[in-house]
């Protein structure tokens, strides 16, 4: 078990230098304009440019500079561990600058993983356990009309419609829970998170009752009834626990993958997360930024892999580690 | 004559689909007494499984339709609620399976599953419930039974998950065990095993047993009694002397043509030919007339009933008796 973690984690740090790597050639390879330029402004002097050159790193190779920012992001630099440097635009080191992005980001993905869990599961459950009823196609078509509406589409509407016409939520921004208090701040986030997880609960809902009405089929659920126990424990204990394991998988790449920034959900709300703070360093060729963005992204998928792996072999008992 | 463990009478399970229905079990009537062994043989879809779910309520209401009467010690099983059925399901009707590959929960230990059952019906702690199962399944010859009752079932060896699913089925005692191809999926030196298996313990817990199987070959030296079924219905019943040596219907001599034979100097199989019938679209007459070797006109027509011939020895044929004696001591019992 160690033995395999171990291995899995040496896995998970070449992965991320491979993702870091591939963004700098990117970065470089393709004609994207001299940052130096962007960052001198408007008075540009040959002097500038050189000196800019020198503080950013950037009269080095690319692969001199790929390697620099590594050696920071491993020992830190002088702004501390991890050495994550300077935003090209802003100029203020990103650590401070990441780390309340993330917070954001991550009540944004958690509260809309929380709704979409509850929602998409329950919807699922019910509907496996009466297949081909009203219910069941009604929420099924729900469902497929749900993974239809795209949130670029589906949070302007749902702005419009609960803000704007009938004024039951607040607008967009974000509130800091500790600086506005627990209403302010939850009134804020009820329709990012319903937003974000309208597509995901309905694609939970009908995974989760494919799943469950597979495992309903089982031999192993007939020998359950055979037992003579309640419907209630066939379908608690031995259909959910084998029906709903593989969703273990799903959500953590999930959860991870939007850790990694809700690009369009922190746009359209106006959330100051990874999402957003990708735009901008995209839009303002921010090196530095796009490159902290991507290991952070990338940090968040690889390791969310490794738990869920490692998760799995506690859940299903015919997964081993050899 | 004292009260049958178990009596259906006229019983029908249909599945309607958008085909049209699917007459799975037609008009079945039989009776079991108590530590009677009932051997039934057919092919896949001849309704022995589905008969025999429908005994134990696992065929789901909604999705058919069923008629008839399953009167289990006096109580008509098909009229009662699944509550009911939950009290007589594991401590009166046990079941074991085909496969017992995917027949336990991979995600549970042996011992627990056994135990739950127990706990189930019986006001005991769990300790006591789990001790029960190890006990259990030393009764059932496993090895090391306390070290494999914590152990997962995908741990276990095909023939041991089955022993371990017998162990389940006979943890309290039921007064019948239905095996519906409890050997199927097993090498044929296990079959042997836990069919030996099922042999002892019924003597031991005195629980009458159906053993439902396609393989004649099988029910031939366990059972006392042998029912013969096709496209829904009993064709020949009797004894397994009666069913061995005086078989009186065509589908039988068939199965028992197609079973190999120690002793005889045979290249092939004899293969019953045609296909088992569409049991949406039944054939008219006598559902097996389209197979039959012996078909003549009338078999088209007329619907053959179970008439007696001695004793319990029944068939549905409209060949004569004469004539069917003959082909029996002609062809059948001396087909090299």
């Amino acid at each position: 078990m160690l033995r395999y973690i171990i291995r899995r984690v040496l896995w998970a740090i070449l992965v991320l230098l491979i993702v870091v790597l591939i963004t700098y050639m990117i970065f470089f390879l393709l004609p994207s304009g001299d940052p130096a330029v962007r960052l001198a402004g408007k008075n540009q002097t040959p002097q500038l440019l050189e000196q800019i050159r020198q503080q950013f790193g950037l009269n080095h190779p690319w692969y001199i500079q790929y390697l620099l920012f590594l050696k920071h992001a491993v020992l830190g630099d002088q702004y501390g561990w991890p050495g994550l440097g300077l935003s090209f635009i802003s100029k203020v080191p990103l650590k401070g600058i990441i780390f309340s992005r993330i917070a954001v980001t991550a009540q944004l993905a958690i509260g809309a993983a929380i709704v979409w869990l509850l929602v998409g599961i329950s919807v699922g459950i019910l509907s496996a356990l009466r297949p081909h009823t009203v219910g069941d196609r009604t929420a099924m078509g729900l469902a497929v009309l749900a993974i239809s509406m795209p949130v670029f589409f589906l949070g302007p509407l749902a702005l419009y419609i609960f803000w704007f016409k009938l004024g039951w939520l607040p607008g967009t921004g974000y509130y800091a829970l500790g600086q506005y208090g627990f209403g302010t701040w939850f009134s804020h986030w009820i329709l990012p998170w319903v937003v974000l997880a309208v597509l995901y609960a309905a694609f939970y809902a009908r995974l989760s009752r494919s799943n469950l009405m597979e495992t309903m089929s089982e031999d192993y659920i007939r020998t359950a009834r055979a037992k003579g126990l309640t419907e209630k424990r066939v379908v608690l204990k031995h259909g959910l626990r084998a029906g709903l394991t593989p969703i273990v998988t799903v959500f953590g790449l999930d959860l991870a993958a939007l850790l990694g920034g809700a690009i369009i959900t922190e746009s359209i709300f106006n959330l100051p997360g990874i999402g957003q703070l990708t735009v901008q360093a995209v839009g303002g060729q921010d090196l530095n930024t796009i490159a902290v963005i991507t290991l952070v992204a990338a940090t968040f998928v690889v390791f969310a892999n490794l738990v869920v792996d490692i998760l799995y072999a506690f859940l299903d008992p015919r997964v081993r580690f050899d | 004559m004292p009260e049958p463990l178990l009596e259906v009478k006229d019983l029908r399970v249909q599945f309607p689909t958008d085909d049209g229905v699917v007459k799975a079990v037609d008009g079945l009537s039989f009776t079991m007494a108590a530590g009677e062994t009932l051997g039934i043989v057919g092919e896949s879809g001849s309704g022995k499984s589905v008969s025999f779910l429908t005994v134990m309520g696992l065929i789901n209401k909604k999705s058919a339709i069923i008629e008839g009467e399953v009167l289990f010690q006096g109580q008509d099983l098909v009229q009662m609620s699944n509550d009911e059925l939950r009290e007589i399901r594991g401590p009166k009707i046990a079941m074991i399976f085909q496969d017992p590959m995917t027949s336990l929960h991979p995600f549970y230990k042996v011992g627990d599953q056994i135990s739950e059952m127990i706990l189930a019906h019986e006001d005991i702690s769990k300790k006591e419930a789990f001790n029960r199962s190890v006990e259990m399944l030393k009764r059932v010859n496993i090895p090391q039974p306390e070290e494999r009752a914590k152990q997962f079932p995908h741990e276990f060896s095909g023939g041991m998950r089955q022993r371990a699913m017998i162990a389940m089925a006979l943890s309290l005692n039921p007064d019948l065990l239905i095996a519906d191809e409890p050997t199927t999926a097993l090498d044929v030196t296990v079959q042997a095993q836990i069919l030996d298996l099922i042999d002892r313990l019924q003597s031991e817990f005195n629980t009458a047993v159906a053993l439902i199987t396609h393989d004649l070959g099988v029910v031939a030296e366990h059972c006392d009694h042998i029912q013969v079924m096709y496209a829904g219905k009993i064709v020949e019943e009797g004894t397994a002397d009666d069913i061995y040596y005086r078989p009186m219907m065509p589908y039988t001599w068939g199965l028992l043509r197609s079973l190999p034979r120690l002793g005889h100097d045979t290249d092939r199989l004899t293969p019953i030919a045609g296909a088992p019938p569409s049991l949406i679209f039944l054939p008219d007459g006598c559902s097996f007339s389209p197979r039959c070797p012996y078909v003549f006109d009338e078999c088209r027509v007329i619907e053959p009933d179970l008439l007696p011939i001695d004793g319990h020895h029944a068939a549905r044929c409209l060949l004569s008796l004469e004539d069917r004696e003959r082909i029996v001591a002609q062809e059948i019992l001396a087909t090299p």
